[in-house]
């Protein structure tokens, strides 16, 4: 296992009153956990996967995501079973999505 | 309109979370050691595997036809829904709970190949915790109902767990039984058993058999709404009788049973013996056919 963490800067706002999970930790799959954080326009993620030595392709991935999406004061952290970096781009889009329709 | 068309999605291919809501009344479930306190396993972690926010278990309360009920959903693709300290820990928890706070029943939607080999001992011990909370629930007067209907089946120390419930609810798609059959294989050589026949392990562990032999009291299609509507029935019918007089009497039945069906190897040679007009075509048949066939042919266990 490899265990890191991600720090993202973003402006925009995130509001989860709820903590979300997306996803299941099987092979070639992870789970997702979004939760509001007191940082102001930071974000930080937790990576825990077993794909050791991806840390540039995890911050690609995550480096997109947050160009997308309202993260700042969003805490974010991950348990990896080997995914592909498209499969973790739609598993954080759908936790994102979940966190939203929760909160309205 | 979108809460009708989950409901009739496969439970099978649900997550435990998706079970969940699938089956309780909407908005009302109230998770216990929910994912964001990240309870994790620490027999995995010493071993540097992967880990899950909630230990692989879902557990919490809920209304299921307006009743308070307490569910369990094991969560049968992150290590085959196996039984660690955590999540026993959470199982058995909610057996306690429901001593105290007297819900219409527990549910437990079982999917798991038993105890969680990575932790050895710990499972083994939280297998047998969750067995001794369950009976205390029992003896407390709280129906415990099982739900067996995902791809890991209830093996090992879970299906123990599941035939100790007052009720079990199965689809086609499950499979209940003690040892899986790649252990039987192993142990015992493919002439014994060759789990790479399909057909051959449901016949002998699916829905269809169980729900034969009595051991599971409803067959139900592999939809969520099916079996929401058979455990919402359960929940509004008197809870089975476990006086001692009862539990003798299905000893007996039981004991009988290994002599009676000591030669049959097959689900099979079951359907022979109970008077099933095609035994080999059982396995093909749809749910409500097969329903209606063993309520005119019912297994007769002579008793001694």
């Amino acid at each position: 296992m490899e265990h890191f963490q991600i720090t993202l800067s973003n402006s925009a706002r995130a509001d989860i009153r709820q903590p979300v999970l997306c996803g299941v930790v099987s092979s070639g799959n992870l789970e997702v956990l979004m939760m509001q954080s007191d940082s102001g326009g930071i974000c930080t993620v937790d990576v825990n996967t077993s794909a050791v030595g991806f840390r540039d392709v995890w911050q690609a991935v995550l480096a997109d995501f947050n160009e997308r999406h309202a993260l700042g004061g969003m805490k974010i952290a991950i348990n990896d079973a080997g995914a592909t970096p498209a499969v973790v781009s739609l598993r954080l889009r759908q936790a994102y999505e979940s966190s939203r329709s929760e909160t309205q | 309109m979108n809460a009708k068309r989950l409901n009739q999605a496969s439970y099978y291919e649900a997550s435990a979370r998706a079970r969940i809501a699938g089956l309780v009344d909407a908005g009302s479930f109230d998770e216990f050691c929910p994912p964001a306190l990240q309870q994790t396993s620490p027999h995995l972690a010493l071993l540097d595997a992967p880990l899950a926010f909630d230990d692989g278990v879902v557990v919490g309360s809920a209304r299921m036809d307006n009743r308070p009920i307490l569910i369990a959903a094991q969560e049968g693709r992150f290590n085959g829904g196996s039984v660690g300290e955590v999540h026993g820990a959470k199982i058995r928890g909610l057996l306690i709970r429901a001593v105290r706070e007297k819900p219409a029943a527990v549910i437990l939607l079982v999917d798991s190949g038993g105890v969680r080999l990575h932790e050895a001992n710990a499972g083994l011990i939280a297998i047998s915790e969750i067995m001794r909370a369950l009976l205390d629930a029992q003896a407390a007067g709280i129906p415990v109902i099982a739900v067996v209907g995902g791809s890991c089946g209830a093996f090992g120390g879970m299906g123990i767990v599941t035939r100790m419930c007052d009720v079990v609810v199965m689809s086609e798609e499950g499979r209940l039984s003690l040892s899986g059959p790649e252990v039987i294989e192993t142990v015992k050589g493919v002439g014994e058993f060759d789990a790479k026949d399909k057909a051959l392990v449901w016949r002998t562990t699916g829905g269809k058999l169980r729900r034969t032999l009595g051991e599971a009291a409803y067959l139900v299609d592999d939809n969520l709404d099916a079996f929401r509507s058979t455990l919402a029935e359960i929940l509004g019918i008197a809870r089975p009788d476990n006086a001692l007089a009862a539990l003798k009497a299905d000893q007996a039945a039981l004991t009988a049973r290994r002599s009676t069906l000591a030669d049959s190897a097959d689900g099979l040679d079951i359907w022979r013996r109970a008077g099933f007009p095609a035994p080999e075509q059982v396995p093909m048949l749809d749910t409500d056919t097969f329903n209606i066939l063993l309520a005119a042919h019912p297994l007769e266990l002579a008793h001694e």
